[in-house]
């Protein structure tokens, strides 16, 4: 099969995978109780059930739940994700304005478990007797162990409230005066705590992938045969064995992206970052069913895309994989 | 008048600091109050800035700044002046004539005139939660001049003056909300322009709300700060930590946890109040579903009364912040009546009651299962208490479970249902028993909806009570109405009283005159000064 076939087949099956996500995730936010017409009445109380019915009725929430899975359907393939329940804003616009914080959030995350997880998973399998070998395969495994909002409080209990290094939320100071420069330097310091807590999991999780798989192919025929022929040893670790070591860590960084974005509603929330993860959480709490709906569907799409991605790799690297 | 309202709220200060009124350094903030600073709330997010048409408190503590009200209430709820300079009441309590400030104007330069007021007052009347039963009294509103408004009740209606403050009250343009598009999705409901003393520069949806001085507010030489940001902040302790640090100055109505707090309020910058919220009168109860077949009975629910501690939880779980409650109105608002019966701590009684209710205990040792629901709350009144409520009952031989409700809409559905046994909730009284009391008793207001009559009570006798309370011009006759309403409820025990919380706010020592009257951080900062501000 040549890779264009293969690749539309996997395509042909995302576009499914999403039709599905779209009508699970409907269903599963349609039967959590609890209703947001109550929500939006206001919370101090006495609402009437005229106002309740208007509230029903202005957002379609009196119509059965077919025909509103329908309505949202039809609105989904012209475009529209529909309008915020809470914001009153179109969800699209909503979603446009938290992207970029998300997207900040999440790649300096990853560009950060990368080099460190990479870079500790090599020093640990190439000196594994060292001091500092032990020390950093037991920051790995407390790493990994530690749930990502726990990381993220500890953080910031000893860099911002001790230290008074950092700041403790938010992505910029609100009120803050000054140039772009300042303003530059203001989100850098927001970003650090946020970005190491997501970090740290995943770069446990890479250190631990890569020394496994950098042990196995340290003692490999090819490693001793280089050094055999007298290949320098930075040059044969570095080089050599990483290239070859490193094709799971980038299989697994391409199918853990969902992590990431799970992992962003937590320290989203926790350090109140203006992204997509705690809009999501707020819209749980808010049953802002358009809002969570898109948000999810966006999240959806875009673990869909990477594991697309990842399949059509492999049968980039591997053509076995197309015939099977 | 404004220099009372400032020693006030200084002395109210004081005794946090636990100083004497003699303290120079303090004394020279007042004589010649800095200029300048912030003061950076953190808050929860509202739907809307415009508190008329939104009821709670994350709307109407911007709302107080962004919109003046007429009157201000003091610490016995008396109405003050704000934008009404003065008024008079005629001799049957049916008409009001308001005089308002001259020259004030709205954030956008314009006057603020007597058409405005009208309009405002038939705003929240129409659309506000509970605009409705608060002034359904107002027959007509008239306005002979552009500064006077005069407003004909269909009957004595002594909640109205009250009800006059910003908080159920914004005064807002007419020139603005009424050109004819739908109030409800007014494009300025999120942008406001205002009248009151901080007018709107930004509002970033989930992070903050950014509000700044406005120059030509009509209380001279106010205000002092030169902002006002609200902070979102979702997560308790993240809250605590801005405080900590600095990044925050303040934060009301328990925001924070009070184990934080209490930690908070020892470090030097920081201090901790429980002033300033007599109007929200939050009380917490047992709501009792009495169409549920054991908790007809009378003796059942005595029982229930009985088994519950509620020194105990004052003083274990809320840390001394609260107080048992007895009565359906808080003991800070001046309707109060403590003389009603009280069901004494004692197990033995509520064994007793329920044996002679006929539930004998099995031979398992219970009675009869029961659910206990508990709404969104803190985590204090929400987990611990209810955990408490549910083991107190086990001793009592009633098998109760614990049905948490994962969030607010749930709780909501659930009650709104009236699918629940007995649930562990709370409300507020709100300024005036008309406002925020009634609706919980009287059988007129037995609807599928939360924090209505949901139990399902009907005493004629309490329903006249109520209905003749919100009439009755003179005081002492009111209290007496609303005492033999306490009374009757109390006895029928419709549902079982047990503690009334204390709300705190935790500020940074930086900030002075925080207001402190009833409505408490629900009113306008104007007379906030920051220490850090520029000397004037």
């Amino acid at each position: 099969m040549g890779l264009g076939r293969f690749a539309m087949r996997r395509a042909r099956g995302a576009v499914v995978l999403v039709c599905g996500a779209i009508v699970l995730n409907f269903l599963l936010i349609h039967l959590a109780p609890g209703d947001p017409a109550l929500m939006l009445a206001g919370e101090a109380g006495g609402t009437s059930e005229e106002t309740l019915a208007e509230i029903r009725r202005d957002f379609g929430l009196d119509r059965p739940l077919p025909v509103q899975l329908a309505v949202y359907l039809g609105q989904i393939l012209r475009g529209n994700l529909g309008y915020s329940y809470f914001y009153r804003q179109p969800v699209l616009e909503l979603i446009g304005a938290r992207v970029p914080a998300t997207l900040l959030l999440a790649t300096t995350a990853l560009a950060i478990a990368w080099l460190l997880g990479v870079g500790f998973g090599v020093l640990v399998a190439w000196r594994p007797r060292a001091l500092a070998s032990h020390a950093l395969a037991v920051f790995a495994l407390v790493g990994y162990s530690m749930p990502v909002f726990w990381t993220a409080i500890m953080l910031v209990l000893l860099f911002s409230v001790k230290l008074a290094w950092l700041p403790t939320h938010g992505m910029v100071t609100t009120g803050l005066e000054g140039g772009l420069a300042a303003s530059l330097v203001d989100v850098a310091a927001h970003l650090v705590l946020p970005a190491a807590s997501l970090g740290l999991v995943l770069m446990a999780l890479y250190s631990r992938l890569t020394r496994a798989t950098m042990r196995d192919v340290l003692v490999s025929d090819f490693v001793r045969t280089g050094r055999a022929k007298g290949v320098g040893e930075a040059r044969l670790v570095l080089v050599h064995a990483l290239r070859n070591a490193l094709l799971p860590v980038i299989t697994v960084a391409g199918i853990q992206l969902g992590q990431v974005l799970a992992g962003a509603i937590l320290v989203e929330t926790v350090f109140a970052w203006p992204g997509m993860g705690r809009l999501a959480f707020d819209s749980i709490l808010r049953r802002d069913y358009p809002l969570l709906l898109g948000i999810m569907l966006c999240s959806s799409m875009v673990v869909i895309a990477f594991n697309l991605l990842t399949d059509i790799c492999y049968g980039i690297l591997d053509p076995r994989i197309r015939h099977r | 008048m404004l220099t009372r309202r400032q020693t006030l709220g200084f002395l109210g200060m004081l005794p946090v600091a636990g100083a004497t009124l003699a303290g120079p350094r303090r004394a020279g903030a007042q004589a010649t109050p800095a200029r300048g600073g912030t003061l950076k709330m953190v808050a929860r997010e509202p739907l809307v800035l415009n508190n008329g048409i939104q009821s709670g408190i994350h709307a109407g503590m911007p709302g107080c700044q962004l919109f003046a009200g007429l009157v201000q209430l003091d610490e016995k709820f008396q109405p003050r002046p704000y934008l009404a300079e003065k008024w008079d009441v005629s001799k049957d309590h049916r008409t009001y004539t308001f005089q308002l400030v001259r020259g004030a104007t709205f954030h956008d330069g314009k006057p603020i005139t007597a058409e405005d007021v009208k309009f405002s007052l038939e705003m929240v009347k129409a659309h506000h939660t509970f605009g409705g039963p608060m002034f359904r009294a107002v027959e007509a509103i008239d306005t002979p001049s552009a500064t006077t408004v005069v407003v004909r009740l269909a009957h004595p209606y002594p909640a109205f003056l009250p009800s006059l403050h910003p908080v159920t009250l914004p005064i807002v343009p007419r020139h603005v909300f009424g050109d004819g598009q739908e109030i409800k999705k007014h494009p300025a409901n999120t942008r406001p322009v205002g009248s009151g003393p901080f007018r709107f520069v930004d509002w970033k949806r989930g992070t903050a709300l950014t509000l700044e001085r406005y120059d030509g507010f009509f209380r001279k030489g106010r205000p002092s700060l030169d902002r006002v940001i609200f902070e979102y902040i979702s997560d308790p302790s993240t809250r605590a930590n801005a405080m900590e640090t600095g990044e925050a100055n303040y934060t009301p109505f328990g925001y924070v946890s009070i184990a934080d707090a209490r930690r908070l309020a020892q470090l030097p910058t920081l201090a901790l109040t429980t002033k300033g919220y007599g109007g929200v009168g939050w009380v917490v109860y047992v709501n009792v579903n009495l169409r549920h077949e054991k908790l007809q009975h009378l003796k059942v629910r005595q029982a229930i009364a009985h088994a519950i501690d509620r020194d105990f939880i004052v003083s274990e779980i809320l840390s001394g912040f609260g107080k048992p409650l007895w009565s359906p109105i808080h003991s800070s608002s001046p309707h109060h009546n403590a003389d009603v019966p009280k069901y004494a701590y004692s197990l033995e009684r509520a064994n007793q009651l329920l044996d002679e209710a006929g539930f004998k205990r099995g031979a398992d040792g219970t009675r009869f299962p029961l659910t206990v629901d508990a709404g969104t709350n803190t985590v204090e009144i929400q987990t611990h208490t209810t955990e408490y409520l549910v083991a107190q009952l086990k001793k009592i031989g009633i098998a109760a479970t614990h049905r948490p409700s994962p969030d607010f809409p749930t709780f909501a559905s659930r009650m709104g249902s009236w699918n629940y046994d007995i649930c562990l909730d709370s409300s507020y009284n709100m300024p005036d028993p008309v406002i925020g009391v009634e609706r919980m008793w009287v059988s007129s207001n037995i609807k599928k909806a939360v924090y209505t009559n949901t139990a399902g009570y009907s005493n004629p006798e309490v329903d006249k009570c109520f209905a003749s309370a919100q009439r009755t011009p003179d005081a002492k006759e009111r209290k007496a109405l609303y005492a033999r309403a306490q009374q009757l409820i109390a006895t029928d025990l419709p549902c079982i009283f047990v503690v009334e919380p204390t709300y705190y706010t935790l500020y940074n020592r930086e900030l002075v005159g925080l207001p402190e009257d009833v409505h408490g951080p629900q009113n306008p900062y104007d007379g906030v000064s920051s220490l850090k501000g520029k000397r004037a």
